[in-house]
């Protein structure tokens, strides 16, 4: 039996700003995680990957990192992955600045 | 003060032009992250979690008004108006847009500063006390020893590739500021008949394998320094292990070869290499020392300084904890604590920097320090402006009375902005001494060393703090592991772990318990924790910080 595959986004710093990014279903990067493309089987995971790293002149470091279907869109596992949903804890800066 | 020469200045000037070069064939596409990423870190520019960050280094943690006023410009015009103090004596800008960052470069030569980073498995910066120059107890200003390693490492042929980075740091004083022992080499000066010589430490670092320096040799005079260095990373160039990375650096190759072993080497190094150096490097250091002169000090005495003492509380309790003793008698050392309590260890604001730079320049002969641990000092004041100088500071937020207290908290940005991080550092310092302060202990504790880090590599010195914390990721959550008894100083100690871990929201709690067990457990105010510490050992504070255990530790 194969593994199960626990479901995925795509996330990455974009190349300007540092911000953090996640790719989105119809190809874009959005600065939202709620609004990224969750994958649910290992082969696309591996398809959107090689695209990412193709796309090197709009983003930096791309991973993948675990993420779970929530009522508004996918939600972060870890706690890194939630923090860079939102910034820094001592500061209100980053993407909850604008939240 | 030491000045850039203009080889230095045109040095950094065409660095600035390549690396502007090098950004716009980033953006334009011509050049791939995988071929930018060593050009950028070259220059200091680091991709965080959340966005870039630009190190820039401040050799011996000297400065001048009008580089602290630049400092305090970059952060309002290309970040956000704040700076970061770091451990390494570095300022990071934590969120420049990647177009700008030749701009600030160009800004920070302006002033004769830059963020080349001495990357790559070479000798690096070169670090000394804060207190360099200004300190009643030191032997010798350790900062031309410094540069001059500084130059004699730089570009030397033979050590571009070590088998790993090396580290040294260089103190004049027995009080050792500088953390000498948790460094590749240490060299602590001592004077002995006349002459001023070198206790040399070798193989101390801290990281995943943190090991105290041991004594090489107990006294090489100054003449003889360079060369006995040059023995010293020649062995090593030669028996350092390059097969794993993790066991590369110069503590190992001496716990694996012995330090007899490794002392008889350079010795035989010492006398073949001795003869090559025909005094150019006495010479050389006699030229440095000239640069690193004294300010002239002034004879106006130390005015009302003792009556404003006894007439107010306040400025009693700054100065008490603030001040340090300057070689000349009417002067004093300054710490300026960026630990106010509850904010984040080490930051200032655009607004805070150009009021230290106004302060230095009015009354403390134009010159500011920054030390490892994250503060700002006034290495030359004047006691009879100290009166003036805590007035606008009170007024700035920058006078908090607790240098050398449990709330003066060393911690490493962690997971707030560090990608390497396993855990927040940040919280938990802030929330530790927004407690303390709720809770009116610290004068009562007396002197107290917290330092925190954020993952294994220990840049928050956890290892040498006299409680010690290292944020971990265990199973998804974040966990904070204890130690106790670690000491930065002279006698440096790596600190012994408690056991089990602790939450998030239980560290704060954990390390109370921890103080109000010393306060329970000392002989008086005169002991201090680690004193307590030393004498009682780990039993009782165990016992405190596991009572009714399973409770509270979390299992990992
Ligand atoms: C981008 C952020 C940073 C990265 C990627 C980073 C990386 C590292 C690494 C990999 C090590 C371990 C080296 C070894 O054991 O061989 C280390 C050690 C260290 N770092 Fe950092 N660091 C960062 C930020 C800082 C900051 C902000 C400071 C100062 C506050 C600092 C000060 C130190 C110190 C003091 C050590 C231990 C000394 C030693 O044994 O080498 N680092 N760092
Ligand atoms: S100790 Fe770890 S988390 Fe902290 S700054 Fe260093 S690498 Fe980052």
């Amino acid at each position: 039996m194969p593994r199960p595959f626990s479901p995925k986004v795509l996330t990455a710093n974009a190349l300007l700003e540092g911000d953090v990014v996640y790719l989105a279903a119809d190809g874009h990067w959005t600065r939202h995680h709620a609004e990224a493309e969750l994958i649910e089987d290992e082969a696309t995971a591996e398809l959107r990957l090689l695209d990412a790293e193709a796309r090197g002149h709009e983003v930096v470091g791309a991973y993948l990192a675990d993420a779970l279907r929530g009522p508004r869109g996918p939600e972060p596992v870890h706690f890194r992955e939630a923090f860079r949903t939102r910034g820094p804890s001592n500061y209100r800066h980053g993407k909850q600045e604008h939240a | 003060m030491y000045r850039y020469s203009e080889f230095d200045e045109a040095f950094v000037r065409s660095r600035v032009a390549q690396f502007r070069a090098q950004v716009a064939r980033r953006i334009d596409g011509s050049l791939t992250e995988d071929e930018f990423k060593p050009l950028r870190l070259m220059n200091g520019l680091y991709l965080q979690l959340h966005a870039y960050m630009l190190r820039v280094a401040i050799p011996y943690g000297t400065l001048n008004s009008a580089q602290m006023r630049q400092l305090a410009m970059i952060a309002e015009r290309w970040d956000k108006g704040y700076g970061h103090f770091t451990t390494r004596q570095n300022i990071q800008f934590n969120w420049p847009a990647l177009r700008d960052v030749p701009d600030m470069l160009d800004a920070l030569a302006d002033v004769g500063m830059h963020a080349i980073q001495t990357s790559g498995n070479t000798i690096r910066n070169v670090t000394a006390d804060h207190f360099a120059g200004a300190a009643e107890d030191e032997v010798m200003d350790p900062r031309p020893v410094a540069e001059l390693i500084r130059q004699w490492s730089t570009d030397h042929p033979e050590f571009q590739f070590l088998p790993r980075k090396f580290k040294v740091a260089v103190t004049g004083s027995p009080m050792d500021r500088a953390v000498t022992a948790a460094h590749d080499i240490g060299l602590r000066l001592v004077a002995k008949e006349g002459g001023i010589g070198a206790k040399v430490l070798v193989g101390g670092g801290l990281g995943r394998t943190p090991m105290i320096g041991k004594v090489l040799k107990s006294f090489v005079p100054l003449p003889d320094l360079l060369p006995y260095l040059e023995a010293v990373v020649a062995v090593y160039n030669l028996l350092g292990r390059r097969d794993n990375k993790y066991k590369a650096r110069i503590k190992i190759t001496v716990h694996e070869t012995g330090i007899e072993e490794i002392r008889r080497l350079v010795e035989e190094e010492f006398a073949a290499r001795k003869p090559l150096f025909k005094g150019a490097d006495e010479g050389l250091l006699s030229e440095i020392t000239a640069q690193f002169a004294a300010p002239a000090f002034d004879a106006e005495g130390p005015g009302d300084y003792e009556t404003w003492r006894q007439a107010d509380p306040v400025f009693r309790a700054f100065t008490d904890t603030n001040v340090a003793a300057h070689r000349h008698p009417d002067y004093a050392i300054l710490t300026v604590s960026l630990k106010a309590h509850g904010a984040t260890p080490g930051d200032a604001t655009s607004e805070q920097m150009r009021v230290l730079a106004e302060l230095a320049e009015r009354y403390a002969h134009d010159e500011l320090r920054i030390s490892h641990e994250q503060n700002v000092i006034l290495p030359h004041l004047p006691k009879r402006h100290l009166k003036a100088v805590h007035e606008a500071l009170a007024a700035a937020g920058l006078a908090t009375a607790n240098v050398g207290l449990a709330s003066d908290i060393i911690a490493c940005p962690g997971m707030d902005y560090c990608a390497l991080a396993t855990a927040r550092s940040i919280p938990v310092a802030q929330e530790l001494a927004t407690r303390f302060e709720a809770m009116k202990i610290e004068h009562e504790i007396g002197p107290l060393k917290i330092k925190i880090s954020g993952c294994i590599n220990a840049c928050g010195h956890h290892h040498v703090g006299h409680i010690g914390i290292l944020g971990l990721d265990r199973a998804g959550v974040e966990s904070y592991q204890i130690t106790l008894g670690g000491d930065g100083g002279p006698d440096a100690v790596i600190g012994e772990r408690t056991g089990p871990g602790f939450a998030y929201d239980q560290i704060v709690p954990a390390i109370e318990r921890i103080l109000l067990a010393y306060l329970d457990l000392r002989e008086g105010p005169g002991e201090s924790f680690l004193d307590a510490y030393r004498r009682l050992g780990m039993a009782p504070f165990k016992a405190a910080l596991y009572e009714d255990g399973e409770a509270r530790a979390d299992a990992a």
